[in-house]
Formats: structure tokens, C-alpha cells, sequence
């Protein structure tokens, strides 16, 4: 896909966020939103995936390790086509496939359950494992919160990775500086994150605006060319992105938008998508 | 008894291991720097490339055994109980047990008959805690023939397995031709109309001892191994609650919880009757030869004997 054409996408993915969200009436706008372009990337331009067939054994796999933002995954694996766009709203409910944090065996395209931070990692490190032992050449990423690498968990599996020479697994970290109770460095400071990485034998890249498609598509490309070392993609992102009044706002981490801010979140996000479809 | 031949069930873990190696391409084995201890490194000698030491780093190396699962690898986790069932819990349950994952979980080190190494290496909670996870199948060989039978069902079983291992050399009583194993089911030693002892792991020899004793009292003693804790043969320990009347749980574990609460769960409601249940009496242990410690826990023939007397 194009840069532009990316870009379109993400503000579709913007908008099943802010519509699973609204209708769940629960859920974790901030880090999906912070995520959107993200997801788009891997899985409209990255990722070697069938949604047709979403266990093909050779395909790449991906790890919401923050699994909290499950609303931007399940928005992007529908806007792929795993499953149809109208189930989005059905986020949350009783019933439904989309649970409040990703399941392996309710949704087509999930690749491992998580949601309990720190976990989705060593999952991921198990896959590029299992890749290297057969000798195949598929790839593992994976999605970290900055909050998230608190968790002592995420290290042991750094580590690991590190130390086995995983290149075939690629580590996110969305960088948006704000988790529920604050900031991450008022709440324990988890900087520098890159040079942490690159202490547990990472090759580290910074990306200053992981929400510009550009730029995540010169880190991804970057990435291609590792070899020997596992690599951490350390993005700068704006948590609540897209949504004017949920930028930069850690009380947008875990709560709904209510009737009248979903109506401007979404013509803020409609409005960006045509000011896009004028260029 | 010094002509019983004695073999520790992390032994009989290791040499299964190694003749799976070979039926299984599939199977690897992690370990978490205890490969000598657990008897991984056995298999280690004979598939190196199939053996990943994950370093001290329990809980990562369950969300391995997750991810490698997920691409159809057979893994076999292997580290104390404590860390197995204890530190690593929560990847145990949320990692594997939800997503219903193939891993097996080889838990050696298991009760107080790990011995010198003392109370914070003991671990007599880990079935109480394991069989708590919906989907989880719990599994306590009593000897070397059981748990070589235990650690091949495990892995020809799809779906998450806890496998509870020892450090002791234990009795081999499972040696008969007849013997089969299959999980779910458990096996009467011995049949009795007075009393039912229901046993696990070691303490299944220690049930047939007292039952021994017990006979020559005239009190007629039915004697069942329950090897498989989860799911447990109900239809066995209601059948031996309705003919013998009376049932003893003997464990190496806490009487909170484990083969003792699975089976009071069950006859409480189908078939209620006196139940002593015998093993480790909510309390840590100690440091000590292991043997020493099974006598004064009342966990051997004797006093495991001297408890039922008291019951009766």
C-alpha cells in the first residue's frame, strides 16, 4: 500500500476503535488509538498473512503483549477481513467472539491470548523459537505498552531472545508515556527504554513519530536488515492519537467515550479521512 | 523392603522423555537451570537441539512453552514444583490454561520428600493450585512404571497436562504384566469392604503398607490409586464410598485442596460419608532426609496405619 493509502486505513481502524469502545461502554481507547497506525502497518503492509486462511503455518505472527488494546487489533483483523467490520460493536458483550482482551479461541487471527501484561512476550519469543528450530523463515512481532516493561517478565524473555540470537522476532514498544495512574516516569520510570534493549542484545530502533506511517515503514524496513539480534522498535506515539479531546490524556486509557463524545470523536476521525481522500 | 527396587518418578520423567524424543519430532523439552535435577538433561544428551534451557526464569519459560505450542510443538516444561505451579501460576493459567494450549508441565520436586532443601522448596500446594484451572489435567504417578506411563499419555493427550514428579526413590509396586495406564482412571490395588484408602504419588505405597497392617487388625481394607487428580474417576470413589463406607485420602500435598478436597468435593455431594483425609496438615515443612520427614509427617506405612486406627 501507499504511504496515503495507510493513512486512510488507519482513520478506518481510528474509527472501529472508537465505535467498539462506545458501544462496549468499556475498554481502552488511549493505547489503541496510540497503536492504530501500528496495526495498519503490520497488517495491511508488513505482515505475510492470509485472512482467508488465518493459520496458515508460514505466515508471521503477531503478539498483543499490551492486550488491553485489543479494540485496535480486532478493528484492524476486521478491516483485513478476518471477520466482518459489523462485529466490531459487539466488542465486550455477551456472547461475542471479540472479548475484552484477545482469546486465540474466540477470534479468527489471533495468534496467542494475552492481556495480562508482560506474558504476550515470551509467547512471541516461544513462536520465533519454534521458527528457528524448524528452520523457517517466518517472523514474529509483538506489541508492548511503555508501561508494560515494568513487568519483570518482559526482561526474562528480552533476555532470552537476546541471548539466542532471535532475528526472526521483532519487539514494538508504543512509547506514549502515559499509564493509568500517570506518566510512566511519575508512576516508575522504565527509561532509557532503547539502551535496556540494546543492554539485553537488541538492535534498537528509535522511531520519533511511530503515529507517522512513514516513518514506521523506514523502522520496519530498517528491521529487514538485521541480522544475529532480535530487534526492539522503541515508537514515540501520542496515546489517545486522532481523538482531539483523548490525546495526551491518561484518563482516556480505560474509559468510553459516552453518546456526544463519540459523535466528535468520530467526526473529528471522518474529517480527517476526507481531508486525506483531498490529497 | 531393601529388595524393592526403588526408582524416583523425575527418573522414570527423564528416560520417558528420551524414548518420546524419538517418537515425537515434535517434542522439545525447556528447562529452567535444572536439568540435572529434573532428569531433562537426560534427554538433553541424546536431542541437545531439542533441549532449550530457558535459564532461572520460570515464568518466561511458560509463555515459551505458550508460543512454541501455538506452532504445533509438543513442550514439555520442566522445574520444581514451587515454580511450576507457584511462581509461574499465573502464566500457567493465563498463558496456557486459557488459551487451552498443548503444554505439559513436568513438576519434579514435589511435597516434603524433596528433603534437606527445606519448607520454601516444598511444594504441597501445587495440586490444590493446578486443578483450579479450568481445562487442566492433573496427574500424580505413584512409581517408576506409572510415571513413565503418566509422561507418554501426557504427550499423546492434546491439551494442557500437570505432571507431578519426585525427587525420592520410591517403591516400584506398579510392575505387574496387566498394568495400564489411562488417565481419568483411577486403579483399585486391592479390595476391601471395611475402608477405602485412596492415595497419590508416593503415598500410594505407604497406603498399601497400612493397609497391610490394617488386614491383619481384621478390618478389610480397599485400597485405590488415584493417579489422575483432575479429572478424577468419581464413579470409582462414589462405588468405594457406597461399599466400604468409610474413605482416607493419604497425600503427599495439603489436606486443603488437593486428592483429599477433590474427593470430599465429590462425596459431599453424591455420596456422603466419614472422610479422614491424611497428608500435610496446613503447615510448611522442614529440612531433613526425606524419609525421616514422610515418618514424622505421618506419611509412611506406620503412620499413615496409626492415623486410620485413631479415625476408626
Amino acid at each position: 500500500m501507499t504511504t496515503l493509502e495507510l493513512q486512510k486505513m488507519a482513520v478506518e481502524v481510528r474509527k472501529g476503535i472508537v465505535t467498539s469502545v462506545h458501544s462496549a461502554k468499556a475498554g481502552h481507547p488511549g493505547g489503541s488509538l496510540s497503536a492504530a497506525d501500528l496495526f495498519t502497518y503490520l497488517y495491511f503492509e508488513e505482515m505475510n498473512i492470509d485472512p482467508a486462511d488465518p493459520k496458515k503455518a508460514d505466515r508471521d505472527r503477531f503478539v498483543l503483549s499490551k492486550g488491553h488494546t485489543a479494540p485496535g487489533l480486532y478493528s484492524a483483523l476486521a478491516h483485513r477481513g478476518y471477520f466482518p467490520v459489523e462485529d466490531l460493536p459487539t466488542l465486550r458483550h455477551i456472547g461475542s467472539h471479540l472479548q475484552g482482551h484477545p482469546c486465540i479461541a474466540h477470534t479468527p487471527g489471533i495468534d496467542m491470548s494475552s492481556g495480562s501484561l508482560g506474558q504476550g512476550i515470551s509467547a512471541a519469543v516461544g513462536m520465533a523459537l519454534s521458527a528457528k528450530l524448524d528452520g523457517k523463515s517466518w517472523h514474529v512481532y509483538t506489541l508492548l505498552g511503555d508501561g508494560e516493561i515494568q513487568e519483570g517478565q518482559v526482561w526474562e524473555a528480552a533476555m532470552f531472545a537476546g541471548a539466542k540470537n532471535l532475528d526472526n522476532l521483532t519487539v514494538i514498544v508504543d512509547n506514549n508515556n502515559l499509564q493509568i495512574d500517570g506518566t510512566v516516569e511519575e508512576v516508575c520510570s522504565p527509561y532509557p527504554i532503547d539502551r535496556k534493549f540494546e543492554a539485553f542484545n537488541f538492535h534498537v530502533i528509535n522511531v520519533a513519530d511511530g503515529n507517522d506511517m512513514d516513518q514506521l515503514r523506514r523502522a520496519f524496513e530498517e528491521a529487514k536488515t538485521v541480522k544475529g539480534s532480535p530487534v526492539a522498535i522503541i515508537m514515540k506515539t501520542v496515546k489517545g492519537k486522532g481523538v482531539s479531546f483523548m490525546e495526551n490524556n491518561a484518563g482516556w486509557h480505560g474509559k468510553a467515550p459516552n453518546d456526544a463524545e463519540y459523535e466528535t470523536a468520530m467526526e473529528e476521525l471522518t474529517k480527517a479521512g476526507e481531508a486525506l481522500c483531498q490529497k | 523392603m531393601s529388595e524393592v527396587k526403588k526408582i524416583a518418578t523425575r527418573d522414570s520423567y527423564g528416560n520417558a522423555l528420551v524414548e518420546l524424543g524419538a517418537e515425537y519430532d515434535n517434542l522439545v523439552v525447556l528447562d529452567a537451570d535444572l536439568a540435572a535435577a529434573t532428569k531433562t538433561g537426560v534427554f538433553k544428551k541424546v536431542y541437545p537441539e531439542r533441549h532449550i534451557d530457558c535459564g532461572i526464569a520460570e515464568s518466561n519459560m511458560i509463555g515459551i512453552a505458550a508460543g512454541l505450542a501455538t506452532t504445533g510443538k509438543i513442550p514439555f516444561a520442566s522445574t520444581f514444583a514451587m515454580f511450576a505451579a507457584g511462581r509461574a501460576f499465573e502464566q500457567v493459567r493465563n498463558s496456557v490454561g486459557y488459551p487451552h494450549l498443548n503444554v505439559k508441565i513436568a513438576a519434579t520436586h514435589a511435597g516434603i520428600s524433596v528433603g534437606e532443601d527445606g519448607a520454601t522448596h516444598q511444594c504441597n500446594e501445587d495440586i490444590a493450585l493446578m486443578r483450579t484451572i479450568p481445562g487442566m489435567t492433573v496427574i500424580n504417578p505413584a512409581d517408576d512404571v506409572e510415571a513413565k506411563a503418566a509422561v507418554k499419555a501426557a504427550a499423546a493427550f492434546d491439551g494442557p497436562v500437570y505432571l507431578r514428579l519426585g525427587r525420592l526413590a520410591v517403591p516400584v509396586i506398579n510392575d505387574n504384566e496387566d498394568y495400564r495406564f489411562e488417565i481419568g482412571k483411577g486403579v483399585t490395588l486391592k479390595e476391601g469392604k471395611d475402608l477405602t484408602i485412596i492415595a497419590t504419588g508416593l503415598c500410594v505405597s505407604s497406603a498399601l503398607e497400612a493397609a497391610e497392617k490394617l488386614e491383619a487388625d481384621g478390618i478389610s481394607t480397599r485400597v485405590i490409586n488415584i493417579h489422575t487428580i483432575k479429572p478424577l474417576d468419581e464413579e470409582l470413589v462414589v462405588k468405594a464410598a457406597r461399599e466400604t463406607g468409610r474413605i482416607v485420602t493419604v497425600e503427599e500435598h495439603s489436606i486443603i485442596g488437593g486428592l483429599g478436597g477433590a474427593v470430599c468435593e465429590v462425596l459431599s455431594e453424591k455420596a456422603p460419608v466419614p472422610v479422614k483425609r491424611i497428608g500435610v496438615n496446613d503447615v510448611f515443612g522442614e529440612s531433613g532426609p526425606a524419609v525421616k520427614l514422610l515418618e514424622k509427617y505421618g506419611l509412611d506405612g506406620a503412620g499413615v496405619y496409626r492415623q486410620i486406627k485413631k479415625f476408626l
